[in-house]
């Protein structure tokens, strides 16, 4: 018979004490095995055959050492791949951040109709991202597409899935409007959130607007803002793949896709397990210092209140 | 320094919810206004129409000789203080203070000036690097006065600010904000829902209840002069005794009780009668006092010592409401006792039996 005990701290957190050692570690396995399962034995298995070349059907594998690093990074297709997924990365976090503010500081100001504009703009967020790329994917079809006749209007005849700028300014355009109001609920809870009195005490001391927003609202949306930026910065480089292979119809051809896309086409289309290993675990490393980066420099700038 | 003027200003909310019913002040320059009420009175959205938080239904509001109903809350040289203090939580304390001064385009000299003389006045100079979430509720509060006093403003603001400290921290900061306005001279308008507060901080108390103005005056003329039953149960602690009373012939009945020895002077239907705790006097049982304004014979109910004095709750043998009796801390009264209790006849207030009106 196991005793918890219950001490309230603040009237928020709750510390439970266990009378027996084992108890929290046997709670703690479920979770444990979960990330041993489906992240550490797979990622190790990533880094195992990232040194080795893998004959196509199974039969056998070479070690070739850094090989795959070498060729992947010496490759000019990489770097192309590269490229692109800085650009449509940047792209997509700072539009779908940028956007979604605007509509949430437009919204909190008139918070009378702000639940069914919330709800407007949920919509889109229940919607599966192969599914948002559908949507996408019709909105800039090349026949019946409404983006592509509302683009040619303007002289620029899209063509999806032959021209480069083209797939990429849809799959960017796609990624960028499923992620908007995922961010606008956010934004829009974390300007809720800040003291109704604190926005109207900057009112009586700061006359403009625009300089109030970026001095007191912004800073205080910093929190929520710093989560989101990582929420998007992986949305953008590793939860685009649907969209990407919806755009592309399985075409990849020479039409620009990320670096999670390019793992999945070398390894599962390509055949090359080592290289496409190679790739995974250089993104592995991308994220451990990207999150490292972020916690560091921005998180130092953030104020929890 | 400015004269605040409020001309029958009105607030309607969607819903047609009347909030503040025609509301007319004149502040002097330099005055310290207390606007006291029950909760949902209207006297917080009075003074945030003043601020320019809350838009002007009707009527009209005045700083100085400007009209200020259409002017922008940060150009009404006004200052406030929240009652949750409102500090900006990623600023420091000197950025706090230096924020409005910052965005009015003062030079970086006179700023610091400022900040600095208000940080001495308010005795928080070591705590200018620090963040409003590193101080204590008391602090963030002279934080929250120190933001409203270097911006110099015409007119101070105060909504219940005091209400988020305990009990002895409320009755130093009082003192202090009393002190403050007297030496700054600055015209203020202060909220509050507690009366005590009220009476000791008002140059005039103004008492609103549901919208309207039941009375404006000074604190002892408000107090001895209550002008109707609202302000009679509202300000003193105790309330004064209410007694529903009617007309008996030329005396005076208590309403489902016995006779009141008082005379019918008003000569109507109904009153209510009003005696304040303390002007009851205790008097030997079956003594005649045909001078007193009003003899009573109650039963003691429960005597409650708070220290200085005690409070004695009396009922009449045969109904009606319990009355309470200031009396010295000596007294010794039992439960069930009987006491003969008589009041001046310039102590006892009449009241309209209809709309509560003093008489």
């Amino acid at each position: 018979m196991v005793h918890a005990r219950l001490v309230r701290f603040g009237g928020a957190m709750k510390k439970v004490q266990f009378n027996t050692r084992s108890v929290p570690y046997l709670l703690l396995l479920p979770q444990l095995s979960i990330v041993a399962i489906f992240f550490l034995w797979p990622a190790a298995e990533a880094v195992r055959s990232s040194f080795y070349l893998e004959d196509p059907f199974g039969f056998g594998a070479t070690f070739v050492g850094f090989d795959n690093f070498i060729d992947t990074v010496t490759s000019s297709d990489y770097a192309r791949v590269a490229r692109f997924t800085t650009v449509f990365t940047l792209l997509v976090t700072f539009l779908s951040l940028g956007i979604a503010l605007l509509l949430a500081v437009k919204a909190d100001k008139v918070l009378r109709g702000a639940s069914s504009y919330k709800t407007l703009l949920m919509w889109v967020y229940a919607v599966a991202p192969p599914v948002a790329g559908l949507i996408g994917v019709m909105m800039f079809d090349q026949h019946v597409g409404p983006m592509v006749d509302f683009f040619a209007l303007f002289g620029w005849e899209m063509q999806i899935g032959v021209n480069y700028f083209d797939t990429g300014f849809a799959m960017t355009a796609t990624a960028i409007w499923k992620q908007i109001p995922v961010n606008f609920i956010f934004f829009l809870s974390g300007l809720q959130g800040i003291s109704k009195s604190v926005q109207e005490a900057a009112s009586i001391d700061c006359r403009s607007g625009f300089r109030r927003f970026w001095t007191v609202t912004f800073p205080l949306l910093a929190p929520t803002g710093f989560f989101l930026l990582i929420i998007n910065i992986t949305y953008a480089m590793f939860d685009t793949f649907g969209i990407i292979d919806v755009v592309l119809k399985g075409e990849p051809g020479n039409n620009p896709v990320t670096l999670v896309y390019k793992v999945f086409l070398d390894g599962f289309r390509g055949n090359d397990l080592g290289g496409s290993s190679a790739q995974s675990v250089i993104l592995m490393i991308l994220v451990f210092v990207l999150t490292v980066i972020q916690f560091r420099l921005i998180e130092r700038r953030v104020h929890y209140t | 320094m400015a004269t605040i003027t409020l001309d029958s200003v009105r607030k309607v909310y969607a819903g047609n919810v009347e909030a503040v019913k025609g509301v007319s002040i004149d502040i002097q320059d330099g005055e310290f206004i207390v606007l006291v009420g029950p909760s949902g009175c209207g006297k917080s959205t009075l003074l945030r129409m003043v601020a320019g938080l809350e838009d002007i239904t009707t009527g009209e509001v005045k700083i100085g000789e400007r009209v200020v109903n259409n002017v922008d809350p940060a150009d009404r040289d006004i200052a406030m203080v929240f009652q949750n203090y409102a500090l900006y939580p990623h600023m420091s304390v000197y950025n706090n203070l230096a924020y409005g001064l910052k965005n009015r385009g003062m030079a970086k000299g006179e700023i610091d000036r400022r900040v600095k003389e208000a940080a001495r006045i308010l005795e928080i100079g070591e705590y200018l690097d620090r963040k409003p979430r590193a101080l204590s509720g008391g602090q963030r509060q002279r934080v929250a006065m120190g933001r409203a006093i270097v911006r110099e403003p015409a007119a101070f603001l105060f909504d219940e600010p005091l209400s988020n400290l305990d009990a002895k921290l409320r009755v130093q900061m009082r003192v202090e904000i009393k002190r403050l306005q007297k030496s700054l001279g600055t015209t203020s308008v202060y909220v509050t829902h507690d009366q005590l507060e009220a009476m000791t901080l008002a140059d005039r108390l103004v008492v609103l209840n549901k919208g309207n103005i039941e009375q404006i005056g000074a604190p002892i003329e408000v107090y001895d002069r209550p002008a109707s039953t609202f302000v009679a149960s509202f300000i003193g602690s105790p309330a004064m005794n209410l007694l529903p009373v009617s007309a008996n012939g030329s005396g005076l009945q208590l309403e489902g009780g016995e006779g009141l020895s008082g005379p019918n002077t008003y000569g109507r239907d109904k009153y209510t009668v009003g005696i304040r705790p303390e002007h009851l006097r205790v008097v030997d049982a079956g003594s005649s006092h045909p001078d007193a304004g009003l003899s009573l014979d109650l039963v003691v109910n429960v005597l409650e010592p708070v220290g200085a004095e005690s409070f004695v709750y009396a009922s009449f043998a045969k109904g009606g409401p319990e009355m309470v009796i200031r009396v010295s801390n000596h007294a010794r009264y039992q439960p069930g006792e009987k006491l003969q209790l008589i009041a001046d006849a310039q102590d006892v207030h009449f009241f309209d039996g209809g709309n509560g009106k003093r008489i």
